[in-house]
């Protein structure tokens, strides 16, 4: 037990993680890249049309796995935050900085994707839905992380209250989806009904899954590159940097 | 091969499937590339870094 | 613990008051803003009065973030923020004070205020009255969500800008509520659920906001 613990911590120094990232980062990169692959193909090949929204639908192939990402990832960085301000580990705030723009991505995929599948569906590129409004909001959420973190200068500082930011949106996501939703239903001008295939095809839930998986493999893939990025910025100045870039140079 | 080009023919959706696959597979492949350079720009500013310190002594 | 709050607030209201021009900034800000949408939309009273609720209540949303900035600012630059986190008193008692204080300056004005521009919108005696409730309820967790981007921007180049960034995207449950409560007593079903939700949020807000001010304010002056 006690040493497994240490184990754990022992990568919560930059120092250390820095090669463990280096090495996961590829790993996950080709990860992505066949999962991605295979359900690029499934999606287009192997998913039978759908005879209410005809080839449209494929578009919820990534609609779907980039909402689910973008949302996850938020949960994930407040995770981090949460063990950031516990155990005062610097490894974890730069862990929900390097998780913010992918994550920040996704939203913006998600809303974008979402707006092109609802002109042909539903005749308009955008409506107020319920999670459409929220997961605009989730975008705004991550810009304005980005946007503290970065005009903080002193980097420590930047940490906690990038930290202390996450935890406060992520116990207002709840409060405020809900709240949208009760506006929405009292606004009648909107009902839609997202989910119109309740049956939906096996192989279209496969196709969806495996795409979700390679969005993972994705974030996991792009988050270490990122993190080896801020780690080597941050720690410009150690001597194991130093060493390790003069070795290259 | 026509087969192919026919079953990617997304028929009257074919603006809104390629335009959602399109900016996604853009962002995906953009994110990468700028966290490449990122990273290229850093470790060559380390590296001079060093030069710098290396001359001195 | 009673006696420090009562005395931040008459303190910060009686500086308040020697800078009435602070104050009325605030107000004037908000009867511009508000003003400006018939001009921008049209005069038809019927269109006016449909949007009536929103406007208002976006006009108290960004006429209370104005001053948001300055919540903190003075005493962080005199020293004073400095003794408030050494005090006996725990923090978030401050920070609570801190924040009524500000509420009873830029909130509270904007709240007796209200009533005159909705006339300006044409509403009825009763959905004025609701208006005067849900900002009554509403514009405290305005102040109490708004003290945490304060803290957290305290002393950043770009704060001003960066408040809003951070504190409007939270402002929207009140924003929803607050409007939703006029709307459904124009409508004719009755605001009472809508208020009753603002006070729900408005007591959540009073618990927990504090501390996350708090704990903010811990991190910008270490």
């Amino acid at each position: 037990m006690q040493n497994r613990l240490i184990n754990w911590f022992k990568f919560s120094s930059p120092a250390t993680f820095y090669p463990l990232a280096g090495r996961l980062a590829p790993i996950f990169r080709v990860l992505a890249i066949v999962l991605i692959g295979i359900g690029l193909y499934m999606s287009f090949f192997v998913a039978p049309v759908d005879y209410k929204q005809g080839d449209g639908y494929r578009i919820i192939f990534i609609h779907v796995p980039a909402s689910w990402m973008s949302m996850f990832i938020y949960l994930v960085m407040a995770g981090w935050s949460a063990i950031g301000l516990i155990f005062n580990t610097r490894l974890s705030a730069m862990m929900a900085q390097a998780l913010a723009p992918t994550g920040a991505m996704f939203a913006f995929v998600s809303l974008w994707t979402g707006s092109f599948w609802g002109k042909p569906m539903w005749g308009t590129w955008w409506v107020w839905d319920a999670r459409i409004t929220s997961e605009l909001i989730l975008l705004f959420l991550y810009l304005g992380y980005m946007a503290l973190v970065g005009a903080t200068d002193d980097r420590r500082r930047a940490d906690r209250a990038g930290a202390i930011l996450l935890l406060v949106g992520v116990v207002n996501v709840p409060i405020i989806y809900f709240s949208v939703k009760w506006w929405n239903t009292l606004h009648q001008g909107a009902t839609i009904r997202m989910n119109g295939q309740t049956s939906m095809d096996e192989t279209m839930l496969l196709t969806m899954l495996i795409m979700a998986l390679g969005f993972w493999a994705y974030s996991i893939a792009a988050a270490m590159v990122r993190i080896r990025a801020i780690i080597l910025e941050r720690e410009a100045g150690a001597i194991w940097v130093r060493e390790l870039i003069g070795e290259r140079a | 091969m026509s087969s192919i080009l026919e079953k990617l023919n997304m028929g009257k959706y074919a603006l809104y499937v390629w335009g959602s696959f399109g900016v996604t597979a853009a962002c995906m492949i953009l994110e990468p590339l700028l966290l490449r350079s990122r990273t290229a720009r850093i470790r060559h500013q380390i590296a001079r870094l060093n030069r710098l310190e290396t001359n001195k002594r | 613990m009673l006696e420090a709050l009562f005395w931040i607030v008459r303190r910060d209201v009686t500086i308040a008051l020697r800078r009435r021009t602070d104050v009325f900034t605030t107000l004037i800000f908000f009867l511009i803003v508000v003003s400006l949408f018939p001009l921008g939309i049209g005069p038809e009273l019927d269109t006016l009065r449909l949007i009536a609720p929103g406007v208002v209540w976006v006009g108290a949303l960004l006429a209370s973030m104005l001053a948001l900035e300055q919540l903190f600012l003075a005493d962080h630059r005199d020293g004073t923020l400095e003794q408030m986190l050494l005090a006996p008193q725990p923090l978030p008692v401050l920070v609570i004070s801190k924040v009524i204080a500000h509420w009873l300056i830029t909130g509270l004005p904007l709240v007796i205020m209200a009533p005159v521009l909705g006339l300006q919108y044409d509403l009825s005696a009763e959905a004025l009255t609701v208006m005067v409730g849900s900002l009554l309820l509403g514009t405290p967790t305005l102040s109490l969500l708004g003290a945490i981007g304060a803290a957290l921007t305290l002393g950043l180049r770009s704060g001003g800008v960066l408040v809003a960034l951070l504190v409007l995207p939270l402002y929207i449950p009140v924003l929803i509520f607050g409007a939703g409560a006029v709307e459904a007593t124009t409508s004719g079903l009755g605001g009472g659920a809508h208020l009753s939700m603002l006070g729900a949020i408005l007591l959540a807000a009073l618990l927990g906001t504090p501390l996350a001010t708090a704990a903010a304010l811990r991190v910008a002056s270490e």
